[in-house]
């Protein structure tokens, strides 16, 4: 199955021939990403706008690269300093906006649902990058792309997601995206922050990290999400490093080729050891940045596609 | 001349003796004059009585099902403050509409209750405004800020039925004690939200599943029992009259059970939406399935259904609580919590009766008899003597919801484009009709 949605909101909805389709894509635009000259014309004469109600460096970087990349226009729109400020409702932005024809709309923000709201109102393609506490798709599409070229393949794995489960995004849509493609999934962390009820998804919850990273084939950490904690979720950052930070007497219980992985950005020495984040020979970080630009030109690329077909089909009366 | 309407033919619901049978019923001035429990002549019902034709009013059910009027606690009004989301013109009409004869309305208002010149203003424009009976609730404590008893005396003798912080948990325990101990000696009647108000602050939806899977703050359903089990501690010391608005989880129908056998005076409530939806009706972050306290798990909702027939939470109220598109249309976390109810309570009920969960009379008994009861109300029974507010409807009639047909100004139902059965044909208080089909 071909990826033929009108926005990119969640991988919940996605069936895994669509998420192969994008990944596929991706692999193709790594390459071109590795050339002299990193030009494509897949959106050229598209407006994309990246709206940002969220504080964000890497993710909305990643978005104008790619969007610039396949000859998009692109326009950054910082949310936070806006009308947002002024009373504005999300919904009355979104209107506003729209008004203006764009074609990729890239929107994150605080509050789980928001993208959804606001890609009802709208009539481009709207790219979730990140709403609250419910999903980062691009995230988890490029942290998948980098296991499955790192791993050659991205069925059957131990897969170890570390921390702060509770406040993620990534950790939800990794958790839907690698359990589609028939991964095993442990969570691992204090029980303040993977929550039982995540045993449900029919992931395996350890508490004990060592237990937990017994023979995986991946860890992924996770931030840890200060900025979303009110109140007491661990005593103390040395007390959580030294029971949950990755560093290599923890990593020793993992299988010896397991990569380590992290979105970003790292609080070194609070969840993971500044030496196993650097350690060339384990860790994958970089490449997911890397990854993070094909795999959001991939998927701009796609619903491009969609969006002109969409606009190309005669009007039923 | 007396006035008088005779309804014959009639499937009388009558939750006092928890029965039912085909019959007619005479109201005269207003009161419930006579039941009749079996089909007769209208002639010789005339001649019994020694009246002609023309001195009566003849209403024939055709079988359809006449019971008291609803009687609704915690409806909520937005006048003062918020005229634009609901009147109580509007709210009279939908409450009409929808087979409530009487509206107990909550003081959670702009500003609130709390004194009884603003208890007044609204005892006034309510009379002059909706044409069902409207007995106002005032706040228990000034503001709803949960720190100084309002004037609970004086806001009984302005016509106070109840007094409740509505949605506010009154944290501070001494003063609150306090509050009930004030509230015993003059006899008045506190209604309160059990509830944690530390683990449940922030929460938009009930932890378990769904809420991970959708990423929303969450409250553990323990939260409920916690802030009942506190109530009733409180309960017992001062021995106040209480009844809990919204018990809806199983967690918290044990300690429920323990103070009723234990003697103290309280009753419990639950809202028609956690009796007939689940957490899962949230589906794609629909705000009009935002309700405080969150909606439930399918157990919880099967146990406080479960409750409602044994007769252990007490009455069914609409918690008709109307917002505006624009305090909906936000995001889930952001949105306002509360759905309008007063039309639709009655087809919701019927879902309970027609999946084999209720009889008409036990559903009766919690949102017409055991309601008028706690306030020492006459009516909401089908007796002699009793008020002749009645509901004539008809249990099986399917309908689908449009929302703009509804009365209320705001129109923020979860049940719009849902099929439903039972329509309200007519409604009648104090013998007058004041809706009909």
């Amino acid at each position: 199955m071909a990826f033929r949605r009108k926005h990119l909101l969640g991988i919940e909805p996605l069936h895994p021939s669509e998420i192969t389709a994008i990944l596929d894509l991706a692999d193709q635009y790594v390459d071109l990403n590795r050339r002299d000259v990193k030009h494509a014309d897949a959106l050229r004469g598209l407006t994309q706008v990246n709206m940002f109600f969220e504080n964000s460096t890497r993710t909305q970087a990643s978005f104008e690269l790619a969007g610039k990349r396949l000859g998009a226009d692109v326009m950054n729109m910082a949310m936070q300093a806006s009308s947002i400020k002024k009373g504005e409702t999300l919904i009355d932005t979104a209107m506003t906006l729209n008004a203006m024809h764009p074609d990729l709309l890239v929107v994150r923000h605080p509050h789980s649902g928001a993208v959804d709201l606001l890609a009802q109102k709208v009539n481009c393609a709207v790219l979730n990058a990140g709403d609250g506490r419910h999903e980062h798709p691009t995230q988890a599409l490029l942290d998948a792309l980098t296991i499955r070229r790192a791993k050659g393949r991205l069925h059957r794995l131990n897969i170890a997601i570390c921390g702060d489960v509770a406040h993620s995004r990534v950790a939800r849509s990794n958790l839907i995206l690698l359990g589609k493609m028939e991964n095993r999934i442990r969570l691992i962390g204090p029980p303040t922050l993977v929550p039982a009820q995540f045993a449900e998804f029919g992931a395996e919850v350890y508490e004990d990290m060592r237990e937990g990273l017994r023979d995986v084939d991946v860890v992924m950490m996770l931030r840890l999400q200060k900025e979303r904690m009110d109140g007491g979720f661990i005593p103390s950052e040395r007390e959580y490093y030294h029971r949950y930070g990755l560093d290599a007497e923890k990593l020793a219980f993992a299988k010896p080729d397991a990569i380590v992985m992290h979105p970003g950005p790292m609080n070194r020495g609070v969840e993971i050891d500044g030496e196993i984040a650097d350690d060339i020979n384990r860790s994958v970080i970089q490449e997911q940045v890397e990854m993070g630009v094909a795999v959001r030109m991939a998927a701009m690329d796609l619903l491009a596609r969609n969006l002109r077909a969409a606009r190309a089909e005669p009007v039923e009366a | 001349m007396t006035m008088t309407t005779i309804f014959t033919n009639a499937r009388l619901i009558d939750p006092d003796a928890g029965s039912e049978s085909y019959g007619t019923l005479v109201a005269s001035d207003g009161l419930i004059n006579e039941i009749l429990p079996q089909v007769i002549e209208i002639a010789d019902l005339f001649r019994a009585r020694n009246v002609t034709a023309d001195q009566v009013e003849v209403v024939d059910c055709h079988g359809k099902c006449l019971a008291p009027g609803i009687v609704d606690i915690g409806v909520k009004v937005c006048e003062p403050g918020e005229r634009h989301k609901e009147s109580f013109r509007s709210a009279g009409l939908a409450a009409a509409a929808g087979g409530v004869t009487t509206m107990v309305t909550r003081p959670d208002t702009l500003p609130a209750i709390d004194t009884p010149e603003a208890l007044e203003f609204v005892a006034r424009r309510a009379n002059a405004a909706a044409p069902v009976n409207v007995l106002p609730m005032a706040a228990l404590t000034k503001g709803r800020e949960g720190r100084e008893m309002t004037e609970i005396g004086f806001l009984m003798d302005a016509g106070a039925v109840a007094f409740t912080d509505c949605d506010h948990v009154i944290a501070n325990t001494k003063v609150f004690s306090r509050a009930l101990t004030y509230a015993r000696a003059l006899g008045a009647l506190v209604i309160a939200h059990p509830q944690e108000p530390g683990l449940s602050a922030g929460a938009a939806a009930t932890s378990g599943k769904f809420a991970a899977l959708r990423g929303l703050p969450t409250v553990s359903p323990m939260a409920e029992r916690m802030g009942l089990d506190r109530d009733i501690a409180l309960l017992e010391m001062t021995g106040a009259a209480y009844h809990a608005d919204q018990i809806t989880t199983a967690r918290a129908l044990p300690a429920l059970k323990r103070a009723k056998k234990n003697g103290l005076d309280i009753t419990a409530g639950t809202s028609i939406h956690h009796l007939t939806l689940n957490e899962l009706d949230v589906a794609d972050y629909r705000t009009f399935f935002k309700i405080k306290p969150p909606l439930r798990s399918e157990d919880d909702r099967l146990a406080t259904v479960e409750a409602v027939r044994s007769g252990l939470i007490d009455i069914i109220s609409s918690m008709h609580t109307p917002q505006d598109e624009e305090s909906k249309r936000l995001p889930f976390e952001e949105a306002a919590s509360g759905a309008v109810a007063l039309e639709t309570f009655l087809p919701a009920a019927m879902r309970l009766v027609h999946a084999g969960h209720l009889t008409l009379p036990e559903l009766f008994r919690a949102i017409a008899l055991n309601p008028a009861k706690r306030l020492g109300l006459n009516s909401g029974r089908l007796t002699t003597g009793a008020p002749a507010d009645l509901v004539l409807f008809d249990p099986d009639a399917p309908f689908v919801l449009d929302r703009a047909t509804l009365h209320s100004k705001s129109k923020n139902t979860p049940f719009d484009g849902q099929r439903m059965e039972g329509k309200v044909l007519a409604t009648y208080v104090a013998g007058t009709p004041v809706y009909r089909r």
